[in-house]
């Protein structure tokens, strides 16, 4: 058999370097938790959806640099999707955003511009750039923070973990 | 000096309330249709969204501007004037317009209600402003960004009407309203659709070594290196082929935004009555960040202290900032 090569981020550009073969990662676990998210983003935030206009039913895959697996996301209030996927088997998506952590966190955070982000090259869209627009723009109308609604669903540990990640992007602009 | 009023932008709800956070004097905005020069997916107000945002806006001093400033097509007026009407019966402040047959609705059915010329209307003499006052009440000119201070402290000398000026965002050196370039590949207009670069129409592809290509409709517009930064998928700002040239070259802009922070005594000496920073397509934190930067600015100067000057770089097209025709004719 074929030895394991470990996953290696790299250093240029932060992706992940597929392995020849590598053990399935164990995404299951990860998706009630992603449902849970999406459900709860939904359900404080109905008005969103209606900047989505027909792409409500767009899949989107958002591909975090330095993480071992994509996010498939569906944002249809009726046919909510938001799920881990391998990286070498995404689905067929009508769009794929891609950046790095941080960046993406300060998306949702309400701390970063995307298109500053296009600008400096940091975040990457391909596919259908109306559908991309539309979930910015849906995404920006949310008062205060999806990351912070997120945060609170893990109480404590959640927001720590939060204002840590918050000081990280900040020492990094500076 | 008289205290200039902060003049900041809003896409979304959100936006206008990060705007009246962070010390707009007045928030400009559009419906979702035609009617404005900021026709995007998913942007824009519906008109339950502008009603509740007026009345937060009031409730906190700040006015509310309503963009009319696309040119109706002919037999599609109705449009325009229901956009009119509805801003009228939601309380809007004043309206931006850049269509005479648009003025001219507002100056004889809402004549009460103050009228501002859009950038779109392209006035940028004494002569014209003027027609314009006179013809339809205008009370107050959004100058082209193409005139010195110099300049613009000659035509506040000769027009009855307030100056408000553009401080931040796009540097819009076409002549605003005329362009047509959008309308040639993708068939729809800037002027009477609202959409520059329909973003139905742009497509991004990403090679093997990171270049980015930048598509409208059938044509590359622009390719940028994995090291460079870019700019918006507009025709003006795109790097075209010729035979006169080794390669691709900035046929008309570049990607590079306005920044005229260090300009703001000037153009306050000037008799500039408002500042306007561009960008209703942007974020709230584009928002918050550009309207509290130039918020304190500007209180600086009316108090006679040295304006501190924000570092807005990242937020610039381009990651690029100029302070264009303002400062000099030959800026390129």
């Amino acid at each position: 058999m074929e030895p394991v090569t470990p996953t290696q981020p790299d250093l240029q550009t932060g992706d992940i370097r597929a392995p020849r073969l590598r053990p399935p990662l164990p995404l299951f676990l990860l998706q009630p938790i992603l449902r849970r998210i999406v459900t709860r983003i939904a359900a404080q935030n109905p008005d969103m959806f209606n900047r989505l206009g027909p792409h409500r039913s767009a899949n989107f895959i958002i591909d975090v640099k330095g993480l071992p697996f994509a996010l498939h996301l569906r944002p249809d209030p009726d046919d909510l999707l938001f799920r881990a996927v391998p990286r070498n088997r995404k689905p067929v998506a009508d769009a794929e955003i891609r950046g790095g952590f941080l960046d993406l966190l300060g998306l949702v955070d309400g701390e970063s511009d995307g298109d500053a982000l296009f600008f400096s090259r940091d975040l990457v869209i391909t596919g259908n750039t109306e559908a991309v627009v539309c979930l910015r723009n849906a995404l920006d109308d949310v008062d205060g923070s999806i990351a912070a609604e997120v945060a609170d669903m893990f109480g404590p540990p959640g927001r720590a973990m939060l204002s840590a990640m918050r000081r990280a992007s900040a020492r990094r602009k500076n | 000096m008289q205290r200039p009023e902060l003049v900041c932008p809003a896409g979304t709800p959100a936006a206008m309330r990060t705007a009246v956070e962070a010390g707009a004097d007045a928030v400009y905005c559009g419906f979702q249709n035609a009617t404005n020069a900021r026709n995007f997916p998913g942007l824009n107000f519906t008109p339950d969204e502008l009603e509740r945002s007026i009345a937060h806006a009031h409730e906190h001093g700040t006015k509310v501007l309503l963009a009319i400033n696309t040119f109706p097509p002919a037999g599609k007026v109705d449009l325009w004037r229901e956009a009119i009407d509805l801003g009228a019966r939601l309380g809007v402040d004043a309206y931006i317009v850049a269509d005479i047959g648009v003025a001219d609705y507002i100056a004889r059915n809402h004549p009460d209600i103050r009228l501002h010329l859009s950038v779109q209307a392209a006035a940028s003499s004494p002569e014209a402003i003027n027609w314009y006052c006179r013809e339809f009440g205008v009370k107050r000119v959004v100058l082209p960004r193409i005139l010195t201070v110099s300049e613009i402290k000659q035509i506040a000398s000769e027009i009855p009407c307030e100056i408000e000026t553009f401080i931040f965002g796009n540097h819009g050196l076409m002549v605003e309203g005329r362009c047509s370039l959008t309308n040639y590949i993708t068939g729809q207009s800037t002027n009477y659709d609202g959409v520059c670069s329909p973003a139905a129409d742009v497509e991004y592809r990403r090679d093997e070594e990171g270049n980015l290509s930048t598509r409208l409709g059938d044509f590359t517009i622009d390719c940028f290196s994995c090291n460079e930064t870019a700019g918006y998928p507009t025709i003006c700002k795109g790097r075209y082929l010729t035979p006169a040239r080794d390669k691709g070259y900035y046929a008309f802009e570049e990607p590079i935004s306005l920044n005229l922070s260090s300009l703001l005594p000037d153009l306050m000496a000037a008799g500039v009555n408002a500042l306007k920073i561009e960008g209703r397509q942007r974020s709230r934190a584009y928002v918050r960040n550009v309207v509290s930067s130039f918020r304190k600015a500007v209180d600086a100067i009316m108090a006679g202290q040295e304006p501190p000057l924000a570092d807005l770089i990242a937020l610039t097209e381009g990651q690029k900032q100029t302070e264009g025709a303002f400062k000099s004719k030959t800026w390129r």
